[in-house]
């Protein structure tokens, strides 16, 4: 158990350096900007108290707001996907994912990236809603939103499989 | 009375998160109001020693580009040094203390500029002179005006943000405007209201207007690059291409004007009628 609390921090610790230092400074096409630090909650146990979770995402969120000077808008975002998640969990790997201690990385591919893309674009498209704040927009904001989703998604995959622990 | 606490408990998981999304919109909104207070803001102690970490290993890449614009801006600054030695004007503390821009270096530990919101981040705090709604510029032009100041950290609303609006002049004719941005591209920026009458031609520079505490009249801003008339038929939307490369801002100065209190009091001693 401690052991699982102490990947955790790490984690948190890791993908908010690694989005600081690296994921900010990627301007693809200059609308393009992948938020991986959004792995913490999709990686994070199935089985959790969801008031824990919540306070973590809601967490999560300002410190990357404090970095970005966004005001709360990540907060916005992580809370959203935190409260949404169960429900995702349960559309795309089926009722019974919540009685399993599985991990996510172990779960069938498909459901897996259903799962994967239902929380980063949920995520992306509050983030960039809140950002922008104009229905004016609301063409680049979808834009903006789905493009760099399929970046942060490509991304996550490929950082799931570099982070892999080896089954024996 | 045990209904209600019943209702608590079995809808905790709702009102947490009512609560916190109450909570962060409420941050988000603070975040769109300028000079207030916030909560939220890169200028504190463990995001600003991060962002330094970041950017002392970063600014190695730029630094040859970096060298060469300062050099330039001295050569040009030493020429300005050899027209006033000749009108024989002694430069002494005193002439400085009469003066009322006084200009603070600054180093960038943090830029963004693809954001529709952008903010940079400082490494000088109100230790360093530094205090809010002070206008930020580099050797080449305008960046932006000071938002957060910490003791050892300021941010700064760049001018690529939707909140940014600065008074700028066209060069030649004197008509002044509005300098604002749409969000596309992070080189070019909108001047809006400027009259239709007024003569405009592609490759006009546009500098500020001294109309404002902020900015000394006369900071280059960039060229006309294009433009149409808007919605009305009655003003300009004119495109501007900055002097300044907003992607790559490492060094800039801080303007302090000692002027700025008296004017702002004289100011809001005019009554609004």
């Amino acid at each position: 158990m401690t052991n699982e609390v102490l990947i955790n921090i790490a984690r948190f610790v890791a993908l908010i350096l690694a989005q600081v230092f690296i994921f900010d400074n990627i301007h693809l096409f200059g609308f393009i900007n992948p938020y991986i630090y959004i792995l913490f909650l999709v990686l994070f146990p199935v089985r959790v108290n969801s008031l824990q979770f919540l306070l973590l995402g809601f967490f999560l969120g300002l410190t990357m707001d404090f970095f970005s000077d966004t005001g709360g808008i990540h907060a916005a975002a992580c809370l959203v996907v935190a409260y949404l998640r169960p429900i995702f969990l349960r559309f795309s790997f089926g009722v019974s994912i919540e009685y399993n201690s599985i991990k996510i990385s172990n779960t069938p591919g498909g459901g897996r990236l259903t799962y994967i893309s239902l929380m980063v674009f949920t995520h992306h498209l509050i983030l960039f809603f809140l950002e922008i704040f104009s229905l004016k927009h609301t063409l680049f904001i979808l834009k903006s939103a789905l493009f760099s989703s399929i970046f942060t998604i490509l991304l996550s995959l490929i950082l799931m499989v570099i982070f892999s622990t080896k089954k024996r | 009375m045990q209904q209600i606490i019943n209702f608590f408990i079995r809808n905790k998981n709702l009102l947490l998160f009512l609560l916190l999304l109450f909570l962060s919109l409420k941050f988000t909104y603070h975040s769109n109001t300028f000079h207030k207070n916030k909560f939220v803001s890169s200028a504190n102690f463990i995001t600003g020693n991060i962002y330094i970490i970041k950017s002392d290993i970063t600014t190695y890449f730029g630094l040859r580009k970096e060298n060469e614009l300062l050099l330039e801006e001295n050569s040009r600054l030493k020429n300005l040094l050899q027209l006033s030695e000749t009108e024989a004007v002694a430069l002494t503390d005193s002439i400085f203390d009469m003066l009322d821009f006084v200009y603070h270096p600054a180093e960038v530990i943090n830029n963004n500029f693809s954001r529709r919101n952008n903010y940079l981040t400082l490494k000088s705090g109100s230790r360093h002179g530094i205090d809010r709604a002070m206008g930020v510029i580099t050797s080449n032009g305008i960046v932006g005006i000071t938002d957060q100041v910490s003791t050892n950290f300021s941010t700064v609303m760049s001018v690529l943000n939707s909140r940014s609006s600065i008074s700028v002049k066209l060069k030649a004719s004197g008509h002044f405007g509005s300098l604002i941005w749409d969000g596309k591209d992070p080189n070019v920026l909108q001047l809006i209201d400027i009259s239709r009458l007024a003569p405009v031609a592609v490759g006009d520079t546009v500098t500020t207007d001294g109309r404002s505490t902020i900015f000394p009249k006369g900071i280059p801003v960039g060229t006309v690059l294009d433009f149409t008339l808007d919605q009305s038929q009655n003003f300009f939307i004119i495109d501007i291409k900055l002097f300044n490369d907003m992607t790559r801002t490492e060094n800039v100065y801080v303007i302090e004007n000692r002027r700025a209190d008296e004017i702002r009091e004289l100011e809001a001693s005019i009554p609004n009628d």
